[in-house]
C-alpha cells in the first residue's frame, strides 16, 4: 500500500478547488431552499392540501330521496312515487355527437337533447358528467333506448323516483304539484341542488318539509377529468314522511264525478272538527305534467287557459254569495234582536227604497212571510228589511264572526279572504259614506260582498254545530318513517259564537225545509234517510237590469258567460251534522237546479260510507241499556 | 489474463454505486405507485420496463466504470457529432408525443437523443476546457467555441421543443465554464448580457411556454389550464404531510390529477406517499451523490477528469433542482426528468452511464 500517495498529497487540480467548493456550497444551498419549501408544503400547508385533495378526488353524487306518500283518511294512497326513467348522456363518449343526438331524438321522440347539452356546456359541465337529455321516458321509449344501446354510445338510463298522482286530476288543487327547483329556490334554500324536485303548489308545497326527505348519495372517487373510478361510500337517503289527509278517496271521487264537465268548486268539511272531506275545483289539471321539467307548451296552455285551471276555486275563487248570505242576515238579526222568528214582512215583489224599486226575484211577490218561510222561499224583500234594520256594520260584524271576509286559515296557497263591506271600509277605500240603499245589496249577498266556497261551507258548518268555527284542515297527521304519528293536526277552533238554541232551531228547520219542505228551492238535494239542510243562492255575474237574488227558472237564452253562478250550501243530518258542504257552479244558473243535485250525489255517497250516527241522547240510552260486563 | 487490478476493486466507489441503485429503487417504487390502478389489477407494464431499464442502466454504468475515462477525450467529438445528427433526425422523423418530437423509435426502445446530448455537451466542453485557462481566467473570445458547442444541440433541443433539456444544457455549460476558470470580468459581462437577452428570448418562446411563465407567477390565473400542473402537484405534495400517506395510498398524483405523473411529476407521487420525511431522505440521497461528485472532482487525477466529474454532477444537480423546484411550485413548469427516479429508458441509462464515468474517474485517480 505504501506506493500509493495519500489523497491529501494528491490534489492535481488545486486551481479548481475554490470554485468547486463555491459550486458545492451553492448546490447545497439550493437543496436547503427546496427543503424549506417542502416543509412549507408538507407541514404548514398540509391541512389545506388535504382538504383540496379530497375536494379534488371525491365527488358527491346526490340521489334524491323518494318523496313521502300521500294517503286519504283511510290510508289509501293518493300520491306515490314510481321509477322515472331518464336518459343520461356523456357527450365525450360519443364519436359522432350529432348522429347520436339525432338517434336519441328518433328513439325517444324528444328533440331537446342538443339544447340540453349546449346548456350544460355553458354552465361549465365537467367532462364525463352526464347530461339529462330526456326524462320520464315511457316503457316503449325505454325499450327503444335499450335495444339500440350500441348505436347510442354515451347514453345511459338513470332511474329516479318520480312523483306519481294515482288519480290524475283528482284533487289536483289540494295535492298540488312538484317541479324542478328554480334559480330563485336555489338562492333561498341552501339544501336544494340543481335538478331537485320541490313542491310548488298545494299540499306538495306547504308540506314540502315533511314530504321531501333527505337526499342520499354516493361518494365517488374520480380522476382529473371527472371519470368515476369507484364508489367510496354510500350515503343512504331518508325518504320523505307520508301525509295522511282528512280527504276520503271515495267521497272525493264522488264529488269529482258529480262536478264532471262543470266549472266551479265543491268542498265538504266535517262540521265537528273542520276536516276537509272532499275538495274539488274544476277545471283541474294533471299534476303529473309538472313533474320533471314541464314542457313550455304545456305550461303556456295552462296559464293562458281562460278557464284558469290552476286556480283553486275553493279557496281562491271569490264569488258574491247571493242568497246563501241570507243565513248570515238571519243569524245576525236574531242575535242582535232586530229579528224574531215571528217577524213578518210583506213582499209585493219589490221594495221601494230611496226613490227606486228593489225587486224580489219573484216578481209576483211572496205575500206576507215570516222568517222561516222567507228562508225557505228565499224572499229578497224580507231580507232587504232585515238588512235595513241591522245596518251594514252589524251585518259585517256577524259575517266576520262567521269567518267571512277573513282568511279561513286553511294551509294552502294564496288563500283569499273575500270581502265583507262596512261603512268604515267604504270610507277608507272610496272616501265615501255608506248609503243605506247599498245595504240592500249586501243583505242578499251582492254588491261588494265576496266569499270563497270554503268560507260558505264554514257558514253551513257553524249553523250545523251551533257556532263553532274550526280552521279547515286537510291533513290528519304526518306519518313518520316508523309508521307512528310524526305530527298531528288536532282541530283548531278559530272562533266560537253563542247562538241561542231557539235561533239555531229556526235556521235549521228553515234550511231543512229548503230541501224538504213545500216551496223549498232545493228539493234536488233531498235524501230519503237523512235530513239535509241547505240554502241555495244565485250570484249575479253582471250588474244591470237582471233581477237580483234568487231567480226562478233562469233564462235559457242568456249566453253562458252572463249566466249567474249557482250556489248551494248544506249540512246533514239536521241534528249532529257530520258533513257541511258548499258548491258553486260558475254560470250554472240557479243553485236549486244545478248545485243541489251535485250536493245530493255527494251526500248520498257520504252517508253510504259513513251512515248517520245515532243522536247522542239515543246513543247514551243505548249505552246505558247495554248489559254490564 | 489476470483479473482486474486489485486497486481497481479496492477503490471502486461503492458509495456512489449504492446511492445510484438506491435512487433507482426509489424510482421503481414511485413508478409502481404512479401506475398503480388498484389491488386487483396486474402490475403495469411500465414497472416491468422500468426494471429492465434499471438493469440495462446498471450494465451501462459498469461498462463506463471499466472504460478509461481518458478515452472520452478521443471520442468526445465523434460522439457529439453523432448526437447532433440524431437530434436532426429526431426533428425530421421523430416519434411525436404531446406535440413535440423527442424520440426515435428503435422498435425495442424509443431513443431520446436529448438525454445523450447532455453527456455529449459535457464531453466536448470538458475536452475544450481541459486546457489551463490563461492567467486571470477565460476571456470572452475563448468562450466562442464553447458557446457554439452548446448552441448547436441546445438549438436543436429547443426546437423539438424541449425547454427543460435546453435549459439544462445551458446551465451545465455555465457551470463548467465557471468552474474551469472564467474571468470574473467576463462573467459579469455575460451575466449582464444574459439579463438583457432575457426579454428578447420572450419573443422566441412558444405561446404555451409564455403562458407557463405567466402562470408560474400566478398559478390561480388559469387553474384548469397551464396553472393546473403546479396546483395539482402542490396539492399532492402537501397532502403527503410529515410522513406521507404510505406506499400505494396516495391518490392525488395517481388519479391522473397530475399529467405525466410517472415522468416529470414523479416527485409528487413519491412526496405524497412518503411525506416530508421521505422527501428529505430523497433530497439527502441526491445531496450525497452531488457532494460525492464534487469530492471526486476535487480529487481527480487530472483537469479533464475533474471537469468531467463536475459536468456529470452538474447534470444531476440541475435536473434535480429544476424538477423538484417545478414540482413544488418554485420554478415554472418545464419538462425535465428527475434523475434515476423518473420513468424512462433513455434518461435512466444515460444517467447511470454518466455516473459510471464518475466512478471511473474516482477509481482511476491513483492508476496512472
Amino acid at each position: 500500500m505504501a506506493k500509493f500517495h495519500s489523497s491529501r498529497n494528491n490534489q492535481p487540480v488545486p486551481k479548481l478547488d475554490p470554485r468547486i467548493a463555491a459550486l458545492t456550497a451553492l448546490m447545497l444551498a439550493v437543496f436547503g431552499f427546496v427543503g424549506i419549501r417542502l416543509y412549507y408544503l408538507q407541514v404548514l400547508h398540509h391541512a389545506d392540501a388535504i382538504e383540496l385533495a379530497d375536494r379534488n378526488r371525491i365527488r358527491i353524487r346526490r340521489v334524491p330521496a323518494p318523496r313521502g306518500l300521500v294517503f286519504d283518511r283511510n290510508h289509501r294512497p293518493l300520491v306515490d312515487t314510481k321509477p322515472s326513467f331518464d336518459a343520461m348522456f356523456v357527450p365525450e363518449d360519443s364519436d359522432n355527437l350529432s348522429e347520436t343526438i339525432e338517434k336519441l331524438a328518433k328513439y325517444t321522440g324528444t328533440d331537446y337533447a342538443a339544447e340540453r347539452i349546449a346548456a350544460a356546456e355553458e354552465e361549465g359541465r365537467p367532462p364525463y358528467e352526464p347530461v339529462k337529455v330526456a326524462e320520464r321516458l315511457d316503457w316503449p321509449q325505454v325499450v327503444a333506448l335499450e335495444a339500440h344501446q350500441l348505436e347510442l354510445p354515451g347514453v345511459s338510463l338513470e332511474i329516479t323516483p318520480g312523483r306519481h298522482y294515482l288519480y290524475g286530476q283528482m284533487a289536483a288543487h289540494l295535492l298540488g304539484y312538484v317541479g324542478e327547483v328554480t334559480k330563485n329556490d336555489l338562492i333561498q334554500k341552501a339544501s336544494y341542488h340543481m335538478g331537485d324536485e320541490i313542491g310548488k303548489f298545494g299540499l306538495e308545497r306547504v308540506w314540502e318539509g315533511f314530504l321531501r326527505g333527505d337526499a342520499g348519495g354516493q361518494e365517488i372517487e374520480v380522476d382529473a377529468v371527472g371519470r368515476r373510478l369507484r364508489v367510496l361510500k354510500e350515503i343512504p337517503d331518508k325518504p320523505g314522511e307520508s301525509v295522511v289527509l282528512t280527504i276520503d278517496l271515495n267521497l272525493q271521487q264522488a264529488a269529482e264525478q258529480a262536478m264532471a264537465g262543470k266549472n266551479g268548486a265543491f268542498v265538504a268539511i266535517d262540521p265537528n272538527n273542520g276536516d276537509v272531506l272532499a275538495m274539488v275545483s274544476h277545471p283541474a289539471f294533471d299534476p303529473d305534467v309538472f313533474s320533471g321539467s314541464i314542457k313550455a307548451s304545456a305550461w303556456h296552455e295552462l296559464i293562458t287557459d281562460p278557464n284558469h285551471p290552476l286556480q283553486n276555486r275553493v279557496t281562491q275563487g271569490i264569488y258574491p254569495p247571493g242568497s246563501t248570505f241570507k243565513i248570515v242576515d238571519a243569524l245576525a238579526g236574531l242575535e242582535e234582536a232586530t229579528l224574531t222568528p215571528g217577524t213578518a214582512y210583506h213582499c209585493p215583489g219589490g221594495l221601494w227604497f230611496g226613490g227606486r224599486i228593489y225587486h224580489c226575484w219573484r216578481h209576483q211577490g211572496h205575500g206576507t212571510v215570516a222568517l222561516h218561510d222567507a228562508i225557505v222561499r228565499s224572499c229578497d224583500v224580507y231580507f232587504y228589511n232585515v238588512g235595513q234594520k241591522l245596518g251594514v256594520d252589524r251585518i259585517a260584524k256577524w259575517a266576520n264572526q262567521l269567518g267571512l271576509g277573513i282568511k279561513s286559515g286553511i294551509e294552502l296557497d294564496n288563500v283569499k279572504p273575500g270581502m265583507i263591506p262596512s261603512a268604515a271600509w267604504k270610507q277608507k277605500r272610496y272616501h265615501e259614506r255608506w248609503y243605506p240603499a247599498e245595504t240592500l245589496s249586501v243583505a242578499i249577498g251582492q254588491g261588494y260582498v265576496a266569499t270563497t266556497p270554503l268560507q260558505m261551507a264554514q257558514v253551513a258548518a257553524q249553523v250545523a254545530n251551533g257556532g263553532t268555527r274550526y280552521r279547515p284542515q286537510f291533513v290528519k297527521f304526518v306519518e313518520g318513517l316508523d309508521g307512528g304519528i310524526a305530527k298531528a293536526y288536532p282541530p283548531i277552533i278559530e272562533n266560537q259564537i253563542k247562538i241561542e238554541p231557539e235561533a239555531l232551531e229556526v235556521l235549521k228547520s228553515a234550511m231543512a225545509d229548503v230541501v224538504n219542505g213545500p216551496g223549498g228551492t232545493a228539493h234536488k238535494a233531498h235524501l230519503d234517510d237523512v235530513t239535509v239542510c241547505g240554502k241555495t243562492g244565485t250570484a249575479q255575474v253582471v250588474g244591470g237590469n237582471a233581477p237580483v237574488g234568487e231567480s226562478e227558472g233562469g233564462d235559457d237564452k242568456t249566453p253562458d258567460k252572463y249566466k249567474d253562478h249557482a250556489w248551494f250550501i248544506a249540512f246533514a243530518p239536521k241534528e249532529h251534522a257530520q258533513i257541511a258542504v258548499a258548491c258553486i257552479i260558475e254560470h250554472g244558473g240557479h243553485g236549486g237546479s244545478v248545485s243541489a243535485p251535485i250536493v245530493h250525489d255527494v251526500m248520498q255517497r257520504f252517508f253510504q260510507l259513513y251512515p248517520p250516527k245515532p243522536q247522542p241522547e239515543i246513543a247514551r240510552v243505548l249505552e246505558q241499556s247495554a248489559p254490564p260486563e | 489474463m489476470a483479473g482486474p487490478d486489485r486497486r481497481f476493486i479496492l477503490h471502486f466507489d461503492w458509495t456512489i454505486f449504492l446511492l445510484t441503485l438506491t435512487l433507482a429503487g426509489v424510482g421503481l417504487i414511485s413508478v409502481v405507485s404512479a401506475s398503480y390502478a388498484g389491488p386487483h389489477r396486474a402490475i403495469d407494464p411500465l414497472v416491468v420496463r422500468q426494471l429492465i431499464w434499471i438493469a440495462a442502466g446498471t450494465l451501462a454504468m459498469l461498462i463506463t466504470v471499466f472504460l478509461d475515462y481518458r478515452a472520452f477525450q478521443t471520442y468526445a467529438y465523434p460522439f457529439y457529432i453523432m448526437v447532433v445528427i440524431l437530434l436532426i433526425v429526431v426533428l425530421g422523423m421523430g416519434h411525436a408525443t404531446g406535440g413535440s418530437k423527442r424520440w426515435i423509435n428503435l422498435g425495442l426502445f424509443k431513443l431520446e437523443p436529448s438525454e445523450l446530448a447532455k453527456i455529449a455537451v459535457v464531453f466536448v466542453l470538458v475536452r475544450y476546457l481541459r486546457e489551463e485557462p490563461p492567467k486571470g481566467g477565460w476571456r470572452l473570445r475563448q468562450m466562442i467555441i464553447p458557446f457554439i458547442l452548446l448552441g448547436i444541440p441546445a438549438g436543436l433541443v429547443l426546437k423539438q421543443p424541449d425547454l427543460g433539456t435546453g435549459l439544462t444544457l445551458i446551465l451545465i455549460t455555465v457551470t463548467l465554464i465557471f468552474v474551469s476558470g472564467l474571468n470574473w470580468r467576463t462573467m459579469a459581462i455575460l451575466a449582464v448580457a444574459a439579463m438583457l437577452a432575457a426579454p428578447l428570448s420572450w419573443h422566441y418562446l412558444k405561446p404555451y411556454q409564455r403562458q407557463r411563465l405567466v402562470t408560474f407567477i400566478n398559478p390561480q390565473a388559469d387553474p384548469l389550464g397551464s396553472g393546473y400542473h403546479i396546483i395539482q402537484s402542490e396539492i399532492a405534495i402537501g397532502a403527503g404531510g410529515s410522513f406521507g400517506k404510505g406506499f400505494l395510498n396516495g391518490t392525488q398524483a395517481r388519479l391522473n390529477f397530475l399529467p405525466e405523473q410517472h415522468t416529470d411529476f414523479i416527485f409528487a407521487v413519491f412526496a405524497e406517499e412518503f411525506g416530508l420525511a421521505g422527501s428529505l431522505i430523497l433530497l439527502a440521497l441526491y445531496a450525497s451523490l452531488i457532494a460525492r461528485g464534487a469530492w471526486i472532482a476535487r480529487h481527480a487525477r487530472d483537469r479533464f477528469g475533474a471537469l468531467l466529474a463536475i459536468g456529470v454532477t452538474a447534470i444531476v444537480f440541475w435536473q434535480v433542482a429544476i424538477n423538484i423546484g417545478m414540482a413544488t411550485g418554485m420554478l415554472p413548469v418545464v419538462g425535465i426528468t428527475l434523475p434515476l427516479v423518473s420513468y424512462g429508458g433513455s434518461s435512466l441509462i444515460a444517467m447511470m452511464a454518466a455516473i459510471g464515468i464518475l466512478i471511473s474517474i474516482n477509481t482511476r485517480r491513483f492508476l496512472f
